[in-house]
């Protein structure tokens, strides 16, 4: 054997072990738009906000639940498509074991923070609503990240840091929130691109 | 230079088993489907090797159920491990011998 053979079985071991024990295929490009929705969404909650301070009404929080939804759904459909196709394009299955053990624990602490935001709404803590989903969010990422790419890791720190924030100093929720899951989003997902996808 | 060679092993010569011992490292057991699938080798092929390393300890067999389906799932024992880890470091120790010999 021949010095590039050994150091092509050690390149070969490194690829086994990330292939099989982490998802690589997360899209950066799908952070991005997730992050674009979610200042669209952070804009309009605004405007219904300010809306509602010059002329109060019943519907409020069925607008801002609704806007929210919106966003939600368009960053996961958008995020299952482009991951989808990266997958595709790198020969790999995306539903193999990898992805299940991401997503099942990235999953635990969001629906708990889903849950627990939405016992919030219902119980009239509004002011904590913002906090609480970063807070979660967050928590949700640092879980996830032994499961694949370990940038995630501090893309979860962050979150959590803006939560706390968020809960400590009043008023700013809205900012925060546009911060965390917006421009975040954003440079997380610009970032990943130029590492991983180029 | 031979004195490296001692800690070769002679089970992880083969490229099939080198990676299988690899996904082993990281994963506590794999079935047979997945192990095919990343190492991208025809079911005869994998098979044969997994008995090789079956019978010198580096690997343990559990056969189970799921639902009605047979599912055979492969970890690595400990002997199995420690000799992985002597093998990397006698890859290693060779690669910076020959760095020097340049």
């Amino acid at each position: 054997m021949q010095e590039t053979d050994y150091l092509k079985d050690i390149t070969e071991i490194r690829s086994i072990m990330e292939r099989s024990s982490r998802f690589i295929s997360l899209s950066g490009l799908s952070g991005i738009m997730a992050g674009v929705y979610a200042l669209v969404g952070a804009y309009v909650a605004h405007l219904i906000i300010q809306d509602y301070l010059t002329h109060p009404n019943d519907q409020v929080l069925q607008y801002l639940m609704l806007d929210a939804l919106v966003v939600l759904l368009l960053a996961v459909t958008t995020g299952y498509f482009l991951t989808n196709r990266r997958a595709q394009a790198q020969g790999a299955k995306v539903w193999d074991a990898t992805a299940q053990r991401l997503l099942i624990n990235l999953l635990i602490p969001l629906v708990v923070g889903g849950i627990f935001t939405l016992i919030l709404v219902f119980r009239g803590y509004t002011a904590i609503l913002a906090p609480s989903m970063l807070i979660f969010y967050g928590l949700a990422l640092v879980n996830a990240s032994k499961y694949t790419l370990s940038d995630i890791r501090y893309l979860g720190f962050a979150e959590i840091g803006l939560g706390l924030i968020a809960a400590a100093v009043a008023g700013y929720s809205l900012l925060l929130w546009s911060l965390g899951f917006g421009v975040l989003h954003i440079i997380y997902g610009t970032l990943m691109y130029y590492t991983h996808e180029r | 230079m031979n004195y490296l060679l001692n800690n070769f092993d002679k089970a992880f010569e083969n490229k099939v088993r080198l990676g299988v011992m690899s996904a082993l490292m990281v994963n506590d057991s794999l079935d047979f489907n997945r192990l095919k699938e990343l190492l991208d080798v025809t079911d005869g092929n994998l098979a044969s090797h997994l008995k090789a390393l079956e019978k010198v300890d580096y690997i343990v067999v559990q056969k189970q159920f799921v639902g009605r389906k047979p599912n055979t799932r492969y970890s690595a024992t400990q002997a199995g491990k420690k000799a992985f880890e002597d093998h990397l470091i006698s890859l290693e120790t060779l690669l910076k011998a020959q760095k020097k010999h340049l």
